[in-house]
């Protein structure tokens, strides 16, 4: 049974359609991620399920409860939908100490005062900010800060947990440590997720699911395994990881570069005009003529545990990543190159599936 | 930079250092030192007996009274009527919201001597239209509000003095971060808990530190009682020193409790400066937005019309009538008649603009005495702002507060002090000439040209100068082509941020004028006091279309500017 269920869910900004029929099932406990290019309509998505922002079509149930319908004009004020919310900009208030932020959701329930020191206390213990907790949170770094939005949306132990770029505003090493937190944190507590962000390795890293947004139309919905090995379009596979592309003509049953030179390559696609997608570690060197293709090394950087060489071949560059102790040619060789798990999409309509 | 430029160029430095402390020491310090010298010194030795006495006499101690009485009563009732305002148009549904914004901020612009003008042509005991009106048409024996008392100053100063809270409270509503509201509201709390807990005190810093403003400029404020007070008795400090001075010619005595009243001025004044810094410092938050989506909107309901309706007859209030009132006096053929067609006409305007030599004269000076005033501040301005942000010397930070200290001493302290040094005690003579209110208006404005200036500097880092020096040019090539073209809106706004005051200007020149260096609020004042009722509306009426022309001309022009 999901818990979270968005039906035909669409928002318009005048004549701007942020987000366009999404329909989207969360289960009890799932960590659900919101991917896509900022503009997308994932932080609207959010911001609807919040209650911050109205409906223009469809509704929103959470956990079998109606929150929010264009239909039926109903909307749930954010104060009552019983969400924890953490912010980009953390939103901790600097008039209160770090305990004062952690117990306000608390208070304003009108819990009693023993209810309310037990349960702050708790959460600041599960986010260890128990030694900061008459601290000013101005005083805190960014993780920290950040900790105390945490404690605060934890505070009332919520069934679902909005997540709108929480980590992004941190340091790069600070943000790997803090995604392990709030899955441990989920654990424990087992509330769902709903993340957004526009880092893909964030949101391979924590969710059981992706989603994946361009221009408010879902691109895809899957595991990140599945999302990054079966991008469903050209744009998801871009998106997700390193990729080359190269621009292929048909030409009867033959496969061609526009500018001339075969291709020894087969495609399940019949369309006319079609892209060879590859990502960069998914290629290897061979002799020259032995391979899919021949192109001559450009560029060859030496980034520490990987080699990175930009090959020019007939239909383009391709970009190719080996690890430090593979061979690789020198700039000026020519090489050939074997692609390991080649892609085929449509040129034709960027979001249809191949 | 080269050692070779460096030394070549360290002579040039001393020399503009050397400038710098001296513009501002003869403009800035010599007065204000010479007010505390006199205060305190009597026949060569140290007094403080003295200075206690002066303070308890009755006129004094009254004026000191009065001056608290009537700041602190502004300071309240301007904080609540300028923060609800800020909060009806930045965080509720309240109709045409943009167009309440601007004309809130509309009394920023008209001089409160003018407003206070205004109102006492509509609520004086006697003679008040609007008291009039009620006594003919209503039977009351008396006036309904006495314009003339304590309440008459207060309410008169709070209808122009709120926008300084309004602003102030205004700018850190829209600039702070909704989401620290949203996380409240997803934390389960109402909007009112919101605005109790949160937004009121996210943003009362900007709140006292408004009203600190507002208080600072209410205790040295001079027209406004001087216009409305005087009648009853109710003098404050600026309007008692006014008196002294003018009544016995500049007699010792009367400049001595004038130097007294004035060294109390300046001490509550940077007693007040410096509560201000320490709030500021202590409170202020970071809550300025990352990215953001528009801030929650309370929904005002049944009350929203109704509010609506008390900002329109608010606005009616404080300024149609009153700028109504203005020009329709002052095109009465004699005042006290009433407003019909065959009694109004343009004569008075023609006869002020063009035929009568005092008003022709105060025009004349206010234009070339801002003109100049602001023309020199600005040159002087950069160069001091070069030497506090960007040299590397010793003693830049008692050029800092040198420059600074004009924003805690009031005007009629600076007139006080100019009078002092420059009426040829020390050698030079200017008392009665336009050269001695040129110099105090300097004084006064010095302050807003450096923080323009040294904003605008700020912006200018080192490494663009070293990439022109490195790209070749010599260092006056790099001033001319990189610093200049960078400043210069700083300049423009400092320019203008000293002639559009100084247009209006009363408070310093009302101490310094003489029968031919009347300036355009001279003018007005004491063509009031001397009956001359519909010559000074209609001046006040011409002092109005400049005043707002101006402004409206340097909004378009620096708005096209940032637009561009």
């Amino acid at each position: 049974m999901s818990h979270v269920r968005l039906v035909n869910v669409t928002k318009r900004f005048g004549s701007v359609t942020a987000v366009n029929a999404l329909n989207l099932e969360i289960d009890k406990g799932e960590c659900f991620s919101m991917l896509g290019p900022s503009g997308c309509g994932k932080t609207t998505t959010l911001r609807m399920v919040a209650g911050f922002e109205d409906l223009s079509e469809g509704e929103i149930h959470v956990g079998g409860r109606l929150i929010s319908s264009r239909e039926k004009n109903w909307y749930l004020p954010p104060e009552k939908r019983d969400f924890g919310m953490v912010f980009q900009a953390f939103a901790v208030w600097p008039h209160m100490t770090v305990r004062e932020n952690v117990a306000f959701p608390l208070r304003v329930r009108g819990l009693p005062a023993a209810e309310i020191e037990s349960r702050a206390k708790d959460a600041l213990a599960s986010t260890n900010l128990l030694s900061a907790a008459d601290e000013s949170p101005a005083d805190l770094s960014g993780g920290g800060k950040q900790r105390v939005a945490l404690a605060r949306a934890l505070a009332i132990n919520p069934d679902v947990m909005l997540l709108d770029e929480p980590l992004s505003s941190l340091d790069p090493h600070l943000r790997e440590e803090m995604r392990f937190e709030i899955r441990d944190l989920q654990r424990k507590y087992g509330f769902s997720i709903i993340y957004v962000t526009h880092d893909q390795a964030e949101a391979m890293a924590l969710s059981d699911r992706i989603l994946v947004m361009k221009e408010g139309v879902v691109q895809q919905i899957d595991t990140p395994l599945a999302v990054y090995s079966n991008p469903v379009n050209r744009f998801v596979f871009s998106f997700i990881g390193l990729s080359n592309f190269l621009d292929v003509v048909r030409a009867g049953d033959r496969l061609a570069f526009p500018d001339g030179g075969e291709l020894p390559l087969t495609s399940p696609l019949r369309d006319a005009r079609l892209s060879l997608a590859s990502r960069p570690s998914e290629i290897d060197f061979c002799e020259p003529g032995k391979g899919d293709l021949n192109g001559i090394v450009s560029r060859r950087s030496f980034l520490g545990e990987i080699i990175d060489c930009r090959i020019k071949t007939g239909g383009g560059e391709l970009r190719v990543q080996k690890g430090r102790r593979a061979p690789a040619p020198d700039v000026g060789k020519s090489c050939g190159l074997k692609l390991l798990r080649p892609f085929w999409y449509a040129e034709t309509e960027a979001t249809k599936s191949g | 930079m080269s050692g070779i430029s460096r030394k070549r160029g360290f002579g040039a430095a001393q020399i503009i250092l050397f400038l710098s402390i001296a513009i501002l020491v003869v403009v800035v310090a010599v007065p204000v030192l010479l007010i505390f010298f006199n205060a305190f010194w009597v026949n060569g030795t140290f007094n403080v007996r003295d200075v206690l006495r002066i303070i308890g006499e009755p006129d004094t101690w009254q004026a000191l009274v009065n001056s608290l009485i009537i700041a602190a009563g502004t300071t309240i009732g301007s904080t609540i009527v300028g923060t609800f305002f800020a909060w009806l148009v930045t965080r509720t549904d309240l109709p045409c919201r943009r167009f309440m914004k601007g004309m809130f901020m509309v009394p920023f612009m008209l001089p409160s001597f003018i407003g206070a003008l205004a109102w006492k042509m509509l609520l004086s005991p006697r003679a008040g239209f609007i008291n009039r009106f009620f006594m003919v048409h209503f039977g009351l024996s008396g006036p309904i509000f006495n314009i003339y008392s304590y309440a008459g100053i207060m309410l008169v100063e709070v209808m122009y003095l709120f926008p300084f809270v309004f602003i102030q409270v205004c700018g850190a509503l829209e600039r702070m971060d909704p989401t620290l509201e949203e996380s409240a509201r997803i934390s389960g709390a109402g909007l009112f808990t919101i605005t109790r807990k949160i937004t009121i005190p996210l943003v009362l810093p900007s709140i006292l530190s408004g009203a600190l403003l507002i208080m600072l400029y209410s205790m040295a404020h001079f027209g406004t009682v001087a216009v409305l007070g005087i009648e009853n008795g109710i003098f404050n400090i600026p309007t008692l020193i006014y008196q002294r001075i003018h009544q016995s010619a500049g007699s010792f005595a009367s400049i001595r409790t004038g130097t007294v009243l004035a060294t109390v001025l300046v001490v509550t004044a940077a007693f007040i400066i410096w509560l201000q810094g320490k709030i500021l410092s202590k409170g202020h938050y970071q809550i300025i937005a990352g990215k953001s989506f528009r801030p929650m909107e309370l929904k005002l309901r049944a009350l929203r019309l109704p509010l609506f309706l008390f900002c329109t007859v608010w606005i009616g209030f404080t300024i149609l009538l009153p700028t109504a009132v203005i020009f329709l006096v002052g095109g009465l053929k004699t005042y006290g008649l009433a407003f019909t067609w065959e009694n109004l006409s343009l004569d008075n305007y023609k006869f002020i603009l063009f035929r009568y030599r005092v008003t022709r004269d105060a025009i004349w000076n206010s234009v070339t005495l801002g003109l100049a005033a602001a023309l020199i501040t600005m040159f002087a301005g950069v160069m001091i702002s070069w030497v506090i942000v960007k040299m590397k010397v010793r003693g830049k930070g008692i050029l800092e507060f040198l420059g600074m200290l004009p924003f805690s001493v009031p005007g009629s302290v600076i007139a006080l002090g100019v009078i002092l040094a420059w009426s040829g005690k020390y050698g030079v003579n200017l008392y009665n000439t336009v050269w001695i209110i040129l110099v105090a208006y300097i004084a006064r404005y010095m302050a807003f040209s450096l923080r323009a200036n040294s904003a605008a500097l700020e912006q200018v880092h080192d490494s663009l100068v070293e990439a022109a020096r490195v790209s070749g040019a010599t260092m006056w090539q790099a001033l001319k082509d990189i610093v200049l073209p960078l400043v210069r809106p700083g300049m423009l706004a400092a320019f203008f941020l000293i002639f559009l005051p100084a247009l209006r200007e009363l408070t310093v020149s009302i101490m310094l004028y003489a029968p031919t260096t009347r300036t355009i609020g001279v003018a007005i004042y004491t063509l009031n006091e001397d009956g001359e009722t519909v010559m000074s509306a209609a001046l006040a009426g011409i002092a109005l279309i400049i005043i707002v022309t101006g402004q409206l001309l340097v909004d378009r022009f620096i708005g096209r500017k940032n637009a561009g």
